[in-house]
């Protein structure tokens, strides 16, 4: 996903998504959402190119950037993992979900592993209540579990990378 | 979309939302299509939503001839592969496994019987991806009769009369706010849909946008065309990339269709809707940095007034409503306000979409008639606790809300009573909580929650909360003094009073709810250094009881800190420096050797 900012060919994707977007007002955020797709996060330079096209100081996007937990100004592993922290989860063991995720992986919350694989993320939430405790890994919720059952999903991702 | 076109008799339906998702329905689904397909089956696969069934996720329902309806739940591909065999291809129902139907006893028969579905009235019946489905139910009739036969005023009385109130969690009355959003000068105006859903517990929203989108695209309509609005949006949580997915869909089926665009169904109105996603702020989910957030700035809220039916996005009269304020709209148009309000007591007038948690026996989605008690929701619906334990408490409201003692466990659910026990109606989220639950901790999650959500424009909320979580922190790691009970209820109450939107203003009430109902655990925890629900790590110790043990060896395998030791098959016993108290070894003995002390 994550792709390096190199030079003319970028800026002018770049040029084509605010151009989309151009008769939309305030649609800054949507604009960041989107080169956040595909670079995996918010390179400087884009920012810096948004700035200079759409004419807003490069103060007030980095004040919008760091407001919102979901944007991030620096690269992010290849595969999400969102631990719930919500009522539901933290009553049903959140706590140690956690951790044997950052047994599996050597990281803790907030963090990337080494080798740029997994990022984990502590969210609160992801309307899965019921089935608590649950995990988000990208776009796929794991329900129902325990901290025995999150390491061999985690190991599991871990696989399909070598395969 | 019905996903075989021979028209055959009886129909699968698989519940496709993402509490089923989780559960493994995707995987039951895409065998059931490729076997059907392999095996030439005259049978009919369909995507549904959420039945509110959550804890028989996956649900697979079976209609026969004549629309008799056989319900399984707890289903795996394994479970697929034996319906399939038995019941599609030999007529040989499995009896086992069917939680509902026709002619059948099962506990669950009273599941629905003391609900009343008005929003939820299609979730988990049609296929949410289908405006076929969504019209065969009835589906955008309401906006017809609105834009052909009714005024934008006329529509407003209807919703007054209805006693609708907004269920994002202010309650404020929704015809109400029409009436302001219409009559307030300036133009253009805007409609908003918000869909933020942020209250940690709470899933309401979600399962209506995944499993009925086309209900929430009609209620926005309808308010669009009363108070004259061409533009609406959809503020989504970033969390639901279903419900996002759906939305689209959904939408680009109405634009097809003619239900929207310039000129609605050949009329004179003519409204655009768009989606916008969220970026992870709670705050934004109130109104003032809701708007904010759509014009492309910090989520921050504002002083209100001017509230945003006067002056809202773009500083234009703007009309805000939840999810399921919404959703509610199209029913009210078509059945009449009147039918509406026949439901419910008092002031609150209809029904309440409750997300049902934590340690209960049926977690899901249900809808209740206003004035039902929180015990006929848990015990009679709910089915009660979970592994027979007790109820300790309800927390509504979540982290604007507070908890509950069972001892108010009759308390009706209404707007008032509920405002009464120091908890809020809130936007439905009920999390339920047995005797393993310690009531500071729950204070202590909460209120790091809206600490940590703060969006630190006001200083009792930025700081207030932030030394309020510090005292329950002492208190939890045993270092707490009496005085410090003083200490929470006065910050506590200037925090209340010196915030200037609703997350501060109602950050104390998990804090308030649970001193004055569990004051004596916050005592336990500060006087005799003990948790009595046995969950503050600093307070409490595990050791293994010689007598039981067998020495199985299968704590010290999974003890992360190898702080178990012992001979096999000799009793084992725990280091209590190493020890971190993180509980794997509990979980892992099977013959009950580990005491929690
Ligand atoms: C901190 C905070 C968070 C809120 N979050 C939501 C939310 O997620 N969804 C929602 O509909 N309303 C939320 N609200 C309430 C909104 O400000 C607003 O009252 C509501 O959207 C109005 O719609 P209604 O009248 O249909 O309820 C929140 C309020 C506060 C103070
Ligand atoms: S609390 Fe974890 S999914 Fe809601």
């Amino acid at each position: 996903m994550a792709k390096e900012m190199n030079g003319e060919m970028d800026k002018e994707s770049l040029r084509q998504l605010l151009e989309k977007h151009e008769s939309e007002p305030g649609a800054l955020i949507p604009i960041l959402q989107e080169i956040q797709e595909s670079f995996g996060y918010l390179p400087e330079e884009a920012l810096v190119f948004v700035s200079e096209e759409v004419g807003i100081p490069l103060g007030k996007i980095y004040g919008v950037v760091t407001f919102y937990s979901q944007l991030y100004l620096s690269p992010r592993g290849k595969n999400i993992i969102r631990v719930c922290h919500g009522t539901a989860c933290h009553i049903g063991g959140a706590e140690r979900i956690s951790e044997a995720v950052s047994e599996e992986l050597g990281v803790g919350e907030g963090a990337t592993t080494e080798d740029g694989e997994f990022t984990v993320e502590r969210v609160a939430c992801l309307g899965c209540c019921s089935l608590a405790p649950c995990v988000m890994v990208n776009d796929e919720t794991h329900a129902r579990l325990s901290p025995r059952k999150i390491k061999r999903i985690v190991k599991k991702y871990r696989k399909t990378r070598v395969d | 979309m019905h996903l075989s076109s021979n028209d055959s008799r009886t129909v699968v339906k698989v519940g496709l939302a993402s509490c089923g998702i989780a559960a493994g329905a995707q995987e039951v689904f895409d065998y059931l299509a490729e076997e059907i397909r392999t095996r030439n089956l005259p049978v009919r696969l369909e995507r549904t939503g959420c039945l509110g069934m959550c804890f028989k996720e996956v649900l697979l329902e079976v209609l026969e001839e004549g629309n008799k309806s056989l319900l399984y739940g707890e289903i795996t591909r394994d479970r697929a592969e034996r319906i399939l065999r038995e019941h599609l291809e030999d007529g040989r129902p499995i009896k086992d496994w069917i939680i509902m139907g026709e002619g059948i006893h099962t506990p669950l028969e009273n599941f629905f019987s003391k609900q009343r579905r008005i929003v939820l009235r299609n979730c988990g019946i049609i296929d949410p991806e289908s405006i076929d489905d969504y019209q065969d139910a009835g589906g955008y009739q309401a906006l017809e009769r609105v834009l052909r036969s009714m005024s934008p005023e006329e529509v407003i009385e209807e919703v007054k009369g209805s006693g609708l109130r907004g269920r994002g969690g202010a309650g404020f009355p929704t015809g109400r706010k029409w009436e302001f959003a219409r009559n307030a000068p300036g133009e253009p105006k805007y409609v908003v849909c918000n869909a933020d859903e942020g209250d940690p517990g709470a899933f309401m929203d979600r399962s209506v946008l995944e499993s009925d989108p086309h209900s929430v695209l009609e209620g926005l309509l309808i308010a669009g065309y009363a108070i004259g609005a061409l533009e609406a949006y959809i503020y989504v949580r970033a969390e639901y990339p279903l419900a996002v997915k759906r939305l689209k869909v959904a939408i680009q089926q109405a634009e097809e269709r003619g239900y929207l665009g310039k000129s609605i169904l050949g009329t004179h109105f003519g409204c655009s809707i768009r989606i916008l996603e969220g970026a992870g702020a709670f705050v934004c989910g109130e109104e003032t940095a809701l708007i904010a957030s759509l014009e492309g700035r910090r989520g921050m809220p504002r002083f209100r007034p001017p509230f945003p039916a006067t002056s809202g996005l773009w500083g234009k009269p703007t009309c805000i409503n939840n999810v399921e304020t919404l959703a509610n709209i199209p029913w009210i148009i078509i059945n009449g306000g009147k039918k509406f309000s026949e439901c419910g007591i008092g002031k609150s007038r209809g029904s309440k979409v409750f997300a049902l948690a934590g340690k209960i026996n049926r977690g899901g989605l249900v809808e209740v008639p206003m004035g039902i008690t929180l015990r006929e929701v848990i015990f009679d619906i709910g089915g009660g606790i979970q592994n027979g334990g007790r109820l300790k408490a309800v927390q509504m409201g979540g982290p604007s809300g507070g908890c509950i003692p069972e001892a108010l466990a009759d308390t009706p659910i209404d707007y008032e009573s509920v405002t009464g026990t120091g908890a809020i109606m809130g936007s439905g989220g009920m999390v339920v909580m047995d005797e393993s639950t310690c009531m500071v901790d729950v204070a202590k999650f909460f209120l790091s929650f809206t600490q940590k959500e703060s969006c630190g424009k006001c200083t009792f909320c930025r700081i207030g909360t932030l030394r309020m979580l510090e005292i329950l922190e002492r208190i939890t790691d045993g270092k707490g003094h009496l005085r410090d009970l003083e200490i929470l209820e006065d910050l506590a109450q200037k925090v209340k009073e010196a915030s200037l939107c609703g997350l501060g203003q109602t950050a104390p009430n998990p804090v308030l709810t649970t001193i004055r109902y569990f004051k004596d655990e916050y005592e336990a925890h500060i006087e005799k250094r003990r948790c009595p629900a046995k969950k503050c790590r600093a307070l409490i110790s595990f050791e293994i009881i010689p007598e039981k043990c067998t020495g199985c060896r299968a704590c010290a395998l999974c003890c992360p800190t190898e702080a178990v030791s012992g001979e096999k098959k000799k009793p084992h016993r725990i280091d209590q420096v190493k020890c971190i108290k993180c509980g794997m070894c509990l979980d892992s003995c099977k013959v009950d050797a580990i005491l929690v002390k």
